[in-house]
C-alpha cells in the first residue's frame, strides 16, 4: 500500500519519464550572465558521523578518541588524504577524486544552530532553515525559489517554477509554496536492515514471541534471494531484508542518477533534492569494513552517478551532502556512536572554487568537546548555504536573512566557495 | 471521577479499533461508560446509506449484467461466424485476390516509398471494473468507514465478530456486504436467536452453503428431479454457528435438520425481475412430515419448522457456551480466563442470548481489563488501528488491498468458519506487517506532516512502553518512527 494517502496539493508525482519538461526555469540573473547554476541538496537523514567520513588524522587527540575506530592514514585500508589534516573515508573514492580535481569541498566542525538531539526535530531545523524546529511547512530551498527575480519566461511558462524532489517523501527543504515536482523511483527504498534490527530489538525487550518470528524470517531471508527479479509476483515471501546493502547502493545509485538526469535537463528544474537514510549508527558503526563504510561507499557510487549523469551540466553544478547533527566524539558501548552536535557537510560539483577543507578546527580534547562529548561547531551550517545561495544561484543577502534563513543576520555568508 | 487514560486507551485497543487522535482523552473519565454508551447510541451499528443495494437488488444487477454481456459474447461470435464464411466464400469465387495485396505491397517498396508502418496492435484495455465489483467496493467503503469513524468501534467490533462467525463468501455472492448490513447489524445488540434466524436465513448464507439448490428427497420436486439433499448449512449450523463442534449432536440430527430446513431458498433471478434473489419458503423443495433434532419432534409447519428448530438451538445450553468462549476468546486473549467465559455464559442463559446484556456483562467483566495485552490483532484490525492513529482515510480499494495481502481479504475467508482468531494463524505474517507498516510510513508526503511523539500519543499514550517510546523517539526518521510505532507489540496486541 505504497501510497494510501493521496493528498497532492503542491506535488505533482511523475511516474513515467516522458513529457517532462514542458516548462522551464533558470534564475534571472544567473541566466544574464550565461549561467545556468544547478543545485541538489541530499539529505543525510539519521546524523552522518562527521569524523568517520572525513577523520582530523593530524590531530594529536585523534586516534586516542577513537581507538580502533579511528581512521588512520597507515594499515589495511588507509584513509585517503585530504591536505595535511584530514583523511576522507577509504569507502569513498570519487569524492576523494573530485576533490583532488579542486570539484569538491568538504566543511567540518558545521552544525545547525539546533543543540537538543532528537532527530525529527534536527531534521526540522536542518531543512526549515528556522532556528527552532516546530510546525514548519516550508523547506529553505523552496522559499528560495519563490525569492528569486521572476524573469517573464518563467512567468509565462504553463508549469511554473518548481522544485524538484526525488522519493517517495518529498524532503521539508523543498516544500513550501513553490510547486515540488517529484519523481518516485519504481523501486522504492526496503524495509531497512535498521528499522528490522529497531524492531528485533524493541521485540526482544518487550515481546519474545515476536522476536523469535521475526528472527525466524531474519533467518529465512538470509536463505532466498532478495532481488525483485528472482521473486516471482505472488510468491510473496518474507520481505524482511537483512544484508541488503546492493538494495541500499541501487536505490542511492537509481535516486540520485534520477535526479541528477532530471536536473541536467535543458528545460528541466535547476533544484531539486533528495533524502538518503540510514545514517544513526548507534551500533556496530563499522567505520572502515562495516554498515558505515557500506553506506559510505553506497553514497559515493551515488555521487558519482550524479556527476556522469549531469554530463556538460556538471560545470555549472553544486551538490550539498547535509545532515542533521553529528555524533559524540567517543565511541559508545555498543561499539557505535551516539547523537552528537558538529559534523561534515559535502559539497561537490564542478562550479565549485574546491579541493580544499574549509574548518575552524576545534580540538579533541574533553575541554574542547560541546558538553565534554560532542564535536564543537565552530562553524554554522546557515553560513556555508548562505554563500552557496548567494554565489551560485545569485540571492541578495537581504533575503538569505529575512526569508530564507529568517533571525541570521549575524551569520554572515561564507563566501567564495563557488568559482 | 478521576481520570482513566491507561484505562481508556486499554478500552480503545481492546473492545474498539484503536485510538483516534483526541479519543483516549475524551473518554478518560469513563472508559467504561463510553463502551456502554456505545451500546446504546440510537441505530448503534447501523448503516444507513441510501446508494447501497439491497442485497436482492445486488443480485438482480449481477444477474442481468452477466446476462447482458453474455448476449453480447454470443452476438460477436455469430459476426465472426459470419464473417469467416463470407470470406471464404469470396475466396473460393476469386482465387487471385489473395496475391493482390502482396503485389501492391512490393510495387511501393520498389518505388521507394515508405512502406507504412505495422500498425501497432492496441494495448489490451484493463479490464473495467464490474459493477459487481464495484458494488463490493461500496459496501466495502460503508464497513471500513464504519469502524475508522467510530469514537470507539466498540459496536463495530462486534459487526466484525459477528459477520465473521457467520460468515459468507463474497466470491459466491455479491451480496456478502448487503448480507452484514441486512442479517448482521440489525440484531448484534439485540437476542442471539433473531440473529441466528436472521443469518441463516438469508439468501447470502442459502446460497454460499448450498441450501437454496438442497430438496427433501420425499419433496415433490425432490422425487421430479430425482435430486435430493443437501447437509452443508444444516451440519455448519451446529458446528459453527450454534451449538459447536463435538456438542453432542449426530449425523442423524444433521440429516434430519437438512430436512426441516429443505425449501429455504431464493426466488430465480432469471425468471423473478421483481423479487430474484430474495428469500422464498418453496413448499415443492421442502421435505414433508415431522423431524426429530437433538431428542425433540418438530411437526412439518413449513418455513415454521425450520425457524422453530432454530430457535430451540440458538437457545441451547451448548451455544451458550460455544458463543461464551469465542466472545471472550476475541476481546481478551486466546486463553481467556475461565471464570469470564463462565460469566459469559451464565449471562446468556439468563437473559436469553441478548447480546446487548453480552456485550455490557463483557465490559463490565473485571478479567476484561486485565493490563497484559496478550490478544493478536487480526491483520484487519489492525490496519483499522493504524488508519485511526495514522489518520488515513479510508480508500476501501487501497485497504482491501492492504488486508488482502496480510492474509484477510474481506469477506472471503477460506472457509465457513470464518477467518481464524488465535495468534498461531496470524504471527508468521508479522513480517508483512512490517512491509505495510513501512509502505503506510512512506506514503507521499505523508510522514513529514507527522510528528511521532503526537502519534505516540495519539495511538499508544499510556500504554506505550518505555521501550517503545524510546524507540519511537529514537528514531532514525520520522518514517522510521512510524513504522516502529504501528509494529510495537502494544499496537499489535490488545
Amino acid at each position: 500500500m505504497p501510497a494510501m494517502l493521496h493528498e497532492s496539493t503542491r506535488r505533482e508525482l511523475l511516474l513515467g519519464s516522458g513529457a517532462l519538461f514542458a516548462w522551464a526555469f533558470a534564475p534571472r540573473i544567473a541566466r544574464a550572465e550565461g549561467r545556468d547554476p544547478r543545485f541538489l541538496t541530499i539529505v543525510l537523514r539519521g546524523a552522518l558521523d562527521g569524523l568517520a567520513a572525513v577523520a582530523p588524522v593530524g590531530d594529536p587527540d585523534w586516534v586516542k578518541l577513537r581507538g580502533d575506530n579511528a581512521l588512520k592514514l597507515d594499515g589495511a585500508t588507509p584513509a585517503l588524504l585530504l591536505g595535511d589534516f584530514f583523511a576522507l573515508n577509504p569507502a569513498m573514492p570519487n569524492v576523494h577524486r573530485l576533490y583532488q580535481a579542486g570539484q569538491a569541498i568538504i566543511v567540518h566542525a558545521v552544525a545547525t544552530p539546533y543543540r537538543e538531539r532528537s532527530h525529527f526535530d534536527g531534521q526540522d531545523v536542518l531543512e526549515s532553515g528556522l532556528a527552532w524546529p516546530g510546525r514548519v511547512d516550508t523547506g529553505w530551498l523552496n522559499r528560495t525559489l519563490t525569492k528569486l527575480e521572476p524573469d517573464d519566461r518563467v512567468r509565462t511558462s504553463a508549469n511554473g517554477r518548481r522544485t524538484f524532489a526525488v522519493g517517495p517523501i518529498t524532503p521539508l527543504v523543498v516544500r513550501g509554496p513553490a510547486p515540488v515536482l517529484s519523481w518516485v523511483p519504481p523501486r522504492l527504498p526496503p524495509v531497512s536492515d535498521d528499522t528490522t534490527m529497531r524492531l528485533l530489538d524493541l521485540y526482544r525487550h518487550t515481546d519474545p514471541t515476536l522476536a523469535r518470528v521475526l528472527e525466524d524470517r531474519i533467518g529465512l531471508a538470509a536463505l532466498v534471494p532478495s532481488t525483485p527479479s528472482d521473486r516471482k509476483s505472488g510468491e510473496t515471501g518474507p520481505v524482511v531484508q537483512i544484508g541488503n546493502i546492493n538494495q541500499v547502493r541501487a536505490y542511492f545509485a537509481e535516486a540520485a542518477g534520477a535526479a541528477a538526469k532530471f536536473l541536467a535537463n535543458p528545460d528541466g528544474p535547476r533544484v531539486g533534492a533528495l533524502a538518503l537514510d540510514g545514517w544513526d549508527t548507534h551500533i556496530n558503526e563499522g567505520v572502515v569494513n562495516g554498515r558505515l563504510s557500506q553506506l559510505l561507499g553506497a553514497l559515493d557510487a551515488a555521487l558519482g552517478a550524479i556527476e556522469t549523469n549531469m554530463g556538460a551540466a556538471w560545470s555549472e553544478t553544486v551538490v550539498t551532502l547535509i545532515t542533521e547533527f553529528g555524533r559524540t566524539a567517543r565511541i559508545n558501548g555498543n561499539e557505535g556512536t551516539d547523537h552528537g552536535t558538529a559534523t561534515v557537510a559535502l559539497l561537490l560539483g564542478g562550479a565549485l572554487k574546491g579541493g580544499r577543507v574549509v574548518a575552524d578546527w576545534p580540538g579533541l580534547k574533553e575541554s574542547d568537546l560541546y558538553e565534554k562529548r560532542d564535536l564543537k561547531a565552530t562553524i554554522d551550517l546557515r553560513a556555508v548555504l548562505k554563500g552557496l545561495l548567494k554565489d551560485h544561484l545569485h540571492v541578495e543577502d537581504r533575503v538569505l536573512a529575512a526569508d530564507i534563513f529568517p533571525g541570521s543576520e549575524d551569520v554572515k555568508p561564507i563566501e567564495g566557495l563557488v568559482a | 471521577m478521576a481520570l482513566d487514560p491507561r484505562g481508556a486507551a486499554l478500552a480503545l485497543h481492546r473492545f474498539g479499533f484503536g485510538p483516534r487522535a483526541g479519543t483516549i482523552a475524551a473518554i478518560a473519565s469513563d472508559p467504561r461508560g463510553a463502551l456502554i454508551a456505545e451500546l446504546d447510541a440510537p441505530n448503534a451499528g447501523q448503516i444507513s446509506d441510501a446508494g447501497l443495494l439491497s442485497s436482492g437488488a445486488a443480485n438482480r444487477m449481477a444477474f442481468e449484467f452477466n446476462a447482458e454481456r453474455l448476449a453480447k459474447q454470443r452476438l460477436e461470435k455469430k459476426r465472426e461466424e459470419v464473417a469467416k464464411q463470407e470470406a471464404a466464400r469470396l475466396a473460393a469465387e476469386n482465387p487471385a485476390m489473395q496475391n493482390s495485396d502482396t503485389e501492391k505491397n512490393a510495387a511501393m517498396e520498389n518505388g521507394g516509398m515508405e512502406k507504412p508502418a505495422e500498425p501497432k496492435p492496441p494495448a489490451p484495455a484493463p479490464e473495467p471494473e464490474t459493477p459487481m465489483l464495484q458494488n463490493f467496493f461500496r459496501e466495502a467503503q460503508a464497513h471500513y468507514r464504519a469502524a475508522i469513524t467510530a469514537e470507539i468501534g466498540f459496536v463495530e467490533r462486534l459487526v466484525w465478530f459477528w459477520s465473521n462467525h457467520f460468515c459468507v463468501n463474497a466470491v459466491s455472492t455479491v451480496m456478502a456486504g448487503a448480507y452484514e448490513r441486512e442479517a448482521i447489524r440489525p440484531h448484534v445488540l439485540g437476542k442471539f436467536a433473531d440473529l441466528v434466524l436472521a443469518a441463516d436465513g438469508h439468501p447470502a448464507m442459502l446460497i454460499y452453503l448450498d441450501n437454496a439448490s438442497s430438496m427433501g428427497p420425499n419433496s415433490v420436486a425432490g422425487i421430479n428431479r430425482d435430486r435430493g439433499l443437501n447437509e452443508n448449512l444444516g451440519r455448519e449450523i451446529l458446528e459453527l454457528h450454534t451449538l459447536g463442534v463435538r456438542a453432542g449432536y449426530t449425523q442423524d440430527d444433521v440429516t434430519s435438520f437438512a430436512k426441516v430446513i429443505t425449501g429455504w431458498t431464493i426466488y430465480a433471478t432469471n425468471t423473478n425481475p421483481d423479487r430474484g434473489g430474495e428469500f422464498l419458503f418453496h413448499p415443492r423443495l421442502h421435505e414433508p412430515g415431522p423431524q426429530t433434532v437433538l431428542g425433540k419432534a418438530y411437526r412439518d409447519t413449513g418455513v415454521e419448522q425450520g425457524r422453530a428448530v432454530l430457535v430451540d438451538l440458538a437457545r441451547h445450553p451448548a451455544t451458550a457456551l460455544h458463543v461464551a468462549t469465542k466472545l471472550a476468546r476475541h476481546f481478551v486473549a486466546d486463553e481467556p480466563p475461565p471464570e469470564l467465559i463462565e460469566m459469559l455464559r451464565k449471562t446468556f442463559v439468563e437473559t436469553d442470548g441478548d447480546l446487548w446484556q453480552i456485550s455490557k456483562a463483557l465490559v463490565a467483566a473485571p478479567e476484561a481489563w486485565v493490563p497484559e495485552q496478550k490478544k493478536l490483532k487480526r491483520p484487519s484490525e489492525w490496519i483499522m488501528s493504524c488508519a485511526r492513529a495514522a489518520g488515513f482515510g479510508d480508500d476501501a480499494r487501497r485497504i482491501a488491498a492492504a488486508t488482502t495481502r496480510l492474509g484477510e481479504p474481506l469477506w472471503r475467508p477460506p472457509a465457513p468458519k470464518g477467518f481464524p482468531d488465535d495468534e498461531g494463524a496470524w504471527i508468521d505474517g508479522i513480517a508483512h506487517r512490517l512491509d505495510t507498516a513501512n509502505a503506510i510510513a512512506q506514503s507521499p508526503n505523508y510522514a513529514d506532516r507527522i510528528d511521532p511523539k503526537e502519534m505516540l500519543e495519539t495511538g499508544l499514550g499510556p500504554l506505550a512502553s518505555a521501550e517503545t517510546r524510546n524507540a519511537v523517539t529514537r528514531a532514525e526518521t520520522k518514517q522510521q518512527a512510524i513504522a516502529l510505532l504501528l509494529m510495537a507489540p502494544e499496537f499489535q496486541r490488545r
